[in-house]
């Protein structure tokens, strides 16, 4: 077994393992569709949405979210703690670099907050016969970028925090802005021209806006996914920049 | 030596050669031109009292610093610009043990086994250390003395040639303590040369064939642990009760006498070396004078670290 793949083994398993973190990521995004779409106000179609019913507008919000909790919430404390404890300094010690670590964490949770999309989807398809994405290329694109820019700022969260606690504390006050821009308390279609205008020059809010569109069959607008491509490259940009070993 | 690792043969050659470095920290220095060779199947302790640059030194030989001046040299290569090959022949204990909390001793082992091209085989290592009955327990339930003995394991794990392990038994009971030092007494019969860093006189002393006494960041002495204790002036102390009393112009013209002192109930006690008790007592027989309750109280490893320590300070 190649020393990647052990790494990657074991992070997988302490990923796994990390039960509050894998409820978050995993369990919470779909259970909260779930629950949302059983109330009757989630289920009526809305002309605000253009006849869709909320419970439709939500779905891309609810993939944001696995995203978010898994980038920006559960692998800051991983790095963080990796850090603290001494662990990649121990790691550059043996022939196999720190960085090695670093990518396996980043490549498992991107995996996670994926394959939690992919629960959301599916409740949703099948619960509430919400429509599955019929722009998939679009739709794919958008989420990875989404994906990226919730890696970039878990990663500077845990590039800038002293300590796992600091983490937490950094992470729970990144959160909220974060959630509201992905459309939590509202989804973006829902917003006045003008709040609307602002949260799309946001990352999650302009993603939120491209994986509405591409479910409901359009690629997504370009000034969309530039928006969410430029976040991506100027985070993981302050990310790599900022990110210290020890 | 392009390919391959070197020759285990060159008896006598140092493995690990550290000159004349140099490290400051904020214009402060910490190690300040520190240097020692480590021959290879030795084990080589390096002493001295906190803050006297000893961590900092061995992070130097790991790799895990770069020197500000000096060279550090470990089978030949550099540990900074040789990473790759280095870090393939020396294994490392770092004081803090850092482990994955969840990870089990088993993933641990597995894992760092997977790091190295020619791994020992780690049962049998688990089996040596005493951690068998542990695979299965978690990095963050195991006690001290188990982590400890894991990070020695994960030090041994890669088939080193030469092993650093520093303040290995610190924080471990009495019992585990001797255990951990028959260990190394098995790793360097394995052929391992070790380089231990140790506050521990008692340790030093049974293990080490050489020691490097550390202290404000420069080497103060570097002999064998007998060696060190012969070069301690005024730690063999003689008491006596002498049935009449002694000159101390006498006493004090005996050799190598560093005091006389005059305790409770005519008691004498005069510190000096080795060579000071023959002629003492040459000296009493000459006059006719026997020495009540004689005593003679040499030197330990303890004796001499003071020494070599407290001159500087």
């Amino acid at each position: 077994m190649s020393a990647s793949t052990a790494v990657l083994r074991a992070e997988a398993r302490l990923i796994g393992r990390n039960r509050a973190g894998v409820f978050w990521v995993v369990a919470f995004p779909p259970l909260l569709l779930t629950i949302l779409g059983l109330l009757p106000s989630f289920r009526a179609a809305d002309p605000a949405l253009g006849g869709l019913r909320m419970v439709d507008a939500y779905v891309p919000v609810a993939v944001l979210l696995a995203v978010i909790m898994s980038g920006t919430q559960v692998m800051p404390g991983f790095l963080a703690g990796y850090r603290e404890q001494g662990i990649l300094r121990r790691m550059s010690t043996t022939p196999v670099r720190p960085l090695t670590l670093l990518t396996a964490q980043i490549v498992l949770h991107t995996l996670v907050a994926l394959g939690s999309a992919v629960l959301v989807i599916a409740a949703g398809r099948l619960i509430h016969g919400v429509s599955l994405p019929r722009h998939l290329p679009g739709y794919s694109v958008a989420l990875v970028l989404a994906a990226l820019v919730a890696l970039a700022i878990g990663t500077i969260i845990a590039a800038l925090v002293p300590n796992t606690r600091t983490a937490t504390t950094a992470a729970t006050i990144v959160f909220f802005p974060l959630v509201v821009s992905a459309g939590l308390w509202g989804p973006v279609q829902v917003l006045p021209e003008i709040a609307r205008r602002v949260v799309e020059l946001t990352p999650f809010g302009a993603a939120a806006q491209a994986l509405g569109q591409a479910m409901r069959g359009d690629w997504p607008a370009w000034s969309l996914l530039a928006v969410t491509a430029l976040w991506t490259v100027a985070l993981i940009a302050a990310a790599a920049r900022w990110f210290r070993w020890e | 030596m392009p390919g391959g690792r070197p020759a285990r043969d060159h008896r006598g050659m140092p493995i690990i050669e550290v000159t004349g470095l140099r490290k400051s920290y904020g214009g402060r220095p910490v190690v300040d031109g520190v240097s020692f060779a480590v021959e290879e199947g030795e084990i080589f302790g390096v002493l001295g009292p906190n803050g006297a640059g000893k961590t900092t030194t061995v992070e130097c030989v790991e790799g895990l610093r770069a020197p500000d001046a000096g060279q550090v040299r470990v089978a030949g290569l550099d540990p900074r610009a040789d990473r790759a090959r280095v870090t393939r022949i020396l294994g490392v204990q770092l004081q803090q043990s850092a482990l994955q909390e969840n990870l089990t001793v088993r993933e641990a082992l597995q894992l760092y086994s997977a790091f190295y091209p020619a791994p020992a085989d780690w049962r049998a290592l688990a089996e040596q250390l005493g951690l068998t009955d542990r695979l299965g327990a978690r990095f963050g339930a195991l006690s001290g003395g188990q982590r400890q003995r894991l990070s020695i394991a994960l030090a041994l794990i890669g088939s080193p040639r030469a092993v650093v392990l520093d303040e290995l038994t610190t924080g471990l009971d009495p019992r585990a303590r001797r255990d951990t030092w028959q260990l190394i007494e098995d790793v360097r019969a394995a052929g391992v040369t070790v380089l231990l860093v140790t506050h521990f006189m008692e340790e030093a002393q049974r293990l080490c064939d050489r020691i490097a006494v550390l202290n404000a960041g420069k080497v103060v002495a570097l002999d064998t642990p007998a060696g060190l204790i012969r070069r301690t002036d005024g730690a063999t102390v003689i008491t006596f009760t002498p049935s009449r009393p002694v000159a101390d112009l006498d006493l004090a013209a005996l050799p190598a006498v560093v005091s006389v002192r005059h305790g409770e109930d005519g008691q004498v006690s005069v510190r000096g070396t080795d060579e000071t008790v023959g002629p003492l007592v040459a000296l009493l027989a000459r006059h006719q004078i026997t020495a009540h309750r004689l005593q003679v109280t040499t030197p330990t490893l303890d004796d001499a670290f003071l020494h070599f320590t407290e001159r500087e300070t």
